[in-house]
């Protein structure tokens, strides 16, 4: 990140020590670094949340009680209490258990890490939510194209594999784009377990500079770009997954010349 | 993995019925929807059946490959016969998944409405089934697919998705995909009953020209003047049971049954 740095620099040189802009200039690189380590939380655990997301979701379709009763336990618990009390339960909560601590590499390096708690926590959260949509669209693939699935003799695994989970998956698409988009804002959580994310690291130069009202302001346009961003990375996916609903047209370039021709008339008619 | 039919078709024996049904039950609680139906579908046999709506034909269709789980009953395929246990409730289940989906892949199945794939390509669409069940490559799959394609005409359609297509265009995909598995019986139910009637005709077309190619049909349908012209036998279905099953010259003309004849004279 030596690139930030060599930014804030030049930066400081142009304000030649004018205030504020010379604090703006210095403390800049913070606030980046921070927005990096949000952009690192939110990504890892959107991905291992939508992972988590997939097998809860289909034992929470199943029939059996002993499949499904998990998924909805779970489910309830992480949608029905607050983000900060899942952070502090296994931040503050874990350390409780003497046999965690015994772990020795795990405990060490991952589960008393602050890092590694908001990743674990954010992602059992969000794979909450996600497993609920996933559940939602796995019901609601049509009937008939399952049972077309079953006429041609495709089993169970290969109907779930090539027709009823991506078709779920181009359905949940937008909304998982609005869960990734609030887990965004929710990561300023991390902050409460002393994670210099974006938002811990704007407390801590407003700590030294007293200038609330600019590196909040400041803050708030770097989420809102990092959100502008996933909106675009969103809008690609869309695009390539979901493809059949934004087709209108056929994409004659990639016909045999001869079958164009053909098209060409037919459409002309 | 079921192997292609090309090495199947060796140990077929011509002689027996490419489909035989007997004593074939289904009911919905204590409803009973079909009372005990048998037929039998020689090689090359195309049979229409009627009926008006309500009298379990498009039931009876789809027991045949246990969409629906009939009740009693005995199903079979080129001699083969579906091996199927009853469960708590009294319905038949397939006993191995396996020989179900084998059966399955056999039995071509075209339905009313069309349930292509939407998010795949009209090539995939065909393509798909070959691949898994048969473990063909994607390649001569798509190839094999392309060419289906172009018999129902829609060849340069290729790559559009299902949904920018016509209904008729539709299902002339749904019947190329069924095609492609090869199946040595042919269930169409209704295929026609979802399209504007300025489309009906192009399926049809479709239908008659595999129907000259000798291959086994069953056919639900409302189209009267097509089951005339291209089946060998005609079924009529009243309340669950066979009321008249006699070829097509005798069926349109002289039926024996008299509720058949007041269904023609409603529907001719």
């Amino acid at each position: 990140m030596d690139w930030i740095y060599a930014l804030s620099d030049w930066l400081q040189a142009l304000a030649a020590g004018n205030e504020p802009w010379n604090s703006y200039a210095r403390y800049l690189p913070q606030l980046l670094e921070g927005a990096w380590l949000t952009l690192k939380l939110v990504v890892l655990s959107g991905i291992v949340g939508i992972l988590l997301a997939l097998p809860l979701a289909l034992m929470r379709t199943s029939k059996n009680p002993w499949l499904w009763s998990f998924p909805y336990a779970y489910i309830f618990f992480f949608r029905g209490t607050p983000l900060l009390v899942q952070i502090y339960l296994v931040y503050y909560g874990l350390s409780q258990f003497e046999s965690l601590r015994s772990l020795g590499w795990l405990w060490d390096e991952v589960l008393s890490q602050p890092y590694w708690c908001a990743i674990i926590t954010f992602s059992l959260h969000t794979a909450a939510y996600i497993a609920e949509l996933f559940r939602g669209a796995i019901q609601s693939v049509p009937r008939g194209e399952i049972e077309a699935a079953m006429a041609v003799g495709l089993s169970r695994r290969q109907q779930y594999q090539k027709i009823i989970l991506p078709r779920a998956f181009g359905m949940i698409l937008p909304a998982y784009g609005n869960e990734v988009i609030l887990m965004l804002k929710g990561s300023a959580l991390a902050s409460t377990i002393t994670l210099l994310d974006l938002m811990g690291a704007t407390r801590n130069v407003i700590s030294r500079t007293y200038m609330n009202l600019e590196f909040f302001l400041m803050a708030g346009v770097i989420y809102l770009l990092i959100a502008a961003l996933f909106i675009g990375c969103f809008r690609l996916l869309e695009n390539y997954f979901n493809a059949h609903q934004k087709a209108t047209h056929l994409p004659t370039g990639k016909l045999d010349v001869q079958v164009q021709d053909e098209h060409l008339k037919d459409t002309a008619r | 993995m079921i192997p292609a039919p090309e090495l199947q078709k060796n140990s077929q024996d011509d002689s027996l019925p490419a489909l035989q049904v007997d004593d074939l039950h289904k009911r919905y609680g204590q409803h009973e929807v079909l009372k005990g139906i048998s037929l039998t579908a020689n090689q090359g046999d195309v049979i229409s059946i009627l009926g008006s709506s309500g009298s379990g034909k498009s039931t009876l269709l789809r027991c045949l490959n246990l969409l629906e789980k009939p009740y009693r009953g005995s199903i079979h395929l080129a001699g083969e016969q579906l091996a199927m246990k009853a469960n708590r409730d009294g319905e038949l289940q397939p006993a191995s998944r396996r020989q179900l989906e084998s059966f399955r892949a056999r039995m071509g199945f075209v339905f009313q409405n069309f349930n292509l794939w939407p998010h795949l390509t009209l090539q995939d669409n065909v393509a798909l089934a070959p691949t898994q069940v048969f473990g063909k490559s994607k390649k001569q799959a798509r190839e094999e697919a392309v060419a289906l394609l172009d018999k129902v005409g829609l060849a340069d359609k290729r790559l559009a998705y299902p949904l920018q297509l016509s209904g008729g265009q539709q299902q002339r995909v749904a019947i190329a995909r069924t095609l492609a598995m090869e199946p040595e019986v042919l269930l169409f139910d209704e295929p026609t009953s979802a399209l504007d009637p300025e489309l009906v005709n192009e399926v049809l077309g479709v239908m008659r020209k595999l129907a000259d190619e000798g291959r086994t049909m069953l056919i639900v349908t409302h189209e009267m003047r097509f089951a005339r012209d291209v089946s060998s036998q005609v079924m009529f279905l009243h309340q669950g049971q066979v009321e008249e099953l006699s070829p097509p010259d005798v069926f349109f003309t002289n039926p024996a049954s008299t509720r058949c004849r007041e269904f023609l004279s409603s529907h001719l």
